[in-house]
């Protein structure tokens, strides 16, 4: 699967799952897997950092 | 035996690590996204939050009002929402501290620019200043001089969110260039480590292996306290090493994070945790 936003192959884990964030190894973007279902990925725009973010 | 749900809005290693876990114990486990769920006021029908949940957004007000809603449906959170509460903001934590005779550095508590800037005046630099929400250091700040000072309420004045009028300054304290993170599970103490750096922040990620810390007998018991002052639950306590006066406990927080420590760590951390969870509502 490739990045939406400059085309770069992913490399998403094959045991990555819906929720988790898959940073773009060439632009950096954060996409979050919204949907799986085998091998058919789902991307959406991860959420950027809050304010409230942390532990 | 009881389900759990871990609730979360960004799946991370630690979200991961507990479900496992809580499938090795044999456990059902319910993912639940924060960011994709629906509650409302007159039915529970269709919403599926176990029997006992553990709260794990990052974002922390997400976390909180999510708490809210589970509690409203009878669920058992962890943490719960006073202590949540209680964490998510550095004023209310630190004045739980102190109240319960946990040793904390000397804080100092103002409402406007002016006031803080009048504080600073009359006790003199160097103090540090954090914001009373937020996190990873984030604006955690070393004021050395007046100057400082005067550019930090520039700062404030101009972002004016609801909590750039509440000042939060403390003294700096003398320690050696490191602090201790000591994760409690319902008060027992299961790991802690060092965290070190060349900066004045020593909280920030560094590279490479975490420093394993022995919990010693004071460091177990100021921990335990230390839980027991916020109300308990799973929690990340911060302490510092004072030259003077000993350990000095700066921050409590209330989802902790610990994929690094997992690592190295004697105990199995999120086994400790999810064992908690089912042990409050065990059947
Ligand atoms: N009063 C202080 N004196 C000296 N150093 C301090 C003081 N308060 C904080 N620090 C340093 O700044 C770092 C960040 O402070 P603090 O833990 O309060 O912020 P935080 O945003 O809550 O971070 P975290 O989420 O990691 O707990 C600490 O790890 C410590 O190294
Ligand atoms: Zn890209």
């Amino acid at each position: 699967m490739n990045c939406p936003e400059c085309d770069a192959g992913l490399g998403i884990p094959s045991d990555a799952a819906t929720g988790e964030i898959i940073a773009c190894p060439d632009c950096g973007a954060d996409f979050e897997i919204a949907k799986k279902d085998g091998s058919n990925i789902e991307l959406k725009q991860a959420e950027s950092v809050g304010e409230d973010w942390g532990e | 035996m009881s389900r759990v749900c871990i609730v979360f809005d960004r799946l991370r290693t630690e979200e991961k690590m507990l479900q496992k876990e809580a499938s090795e114990l044999g456990c059902e486990c319910v993912m639940r996204d924060a960011k994709t769920t629906q509650i409302n006021t007159d039915t529970k029908a269709g919403r599926d939050f176990g029997d006992v949940a553990l709260e794990r957004c990052v974002s922390y007000f997400r976390g909180l009002h999510f708490t809210a809603c589970l509690e409203f449906l009878d669920v058992p959170v962890i943490n719960n929402f006073a202590v949540a509460g209680i964490c998510g903001n550095k004023m209310f934590m630190t004045a739980r501290l102190k109240k319960s005779g946990v040793p904390t550095p000397k804080t100092y508590f103002s409402f406007s620019g002016e006031a803080a800037a009048e504080n600073a005046k009359e006790t003199g630099y160097p103090l540090v200043i954090k914001p009373v929400i937020g996190s990873w250091g984030r604006g955690v700040m070393p004021i050395r001089d007046g100057d400082a000072m005067d550019a930090i309420l520039e700062i404030r004045g101009v972002t004016d969110g609801p909590h750039d009028r509440i000042y939060y300054m403390q003294e700096m304290v003398k320690r050696p260039p490191r602090d201790i993170r000591v994760i409690t599970v319902g008060g027992a103490p299961v790991a802690a480590m060092y965290r070190r750096s060349s900066g004045f922040k020593t909280n920030l990620a560094l590279d490479g292996e975490p420093e394993l810390c022995k919990i010693t007998g004071e460091i177990g018991e100021l921990a335990t306290r230390a839980s027991e002052a916020v109300g308990g639950g799973i929690l990340g306590v911060d302490m510092m090493e004072d030259e003077s006066r000993g350990l000095l406990v700066h921050e409590v927080n209330n989802t902790v994070e610990f994929k690094g420590i997992a690592k190295v760590a004697e105990q199995n951390i999120p086994r400790a945790m999810v064992k908690f969870a089912l042990d409050l509502v065990r059947k």
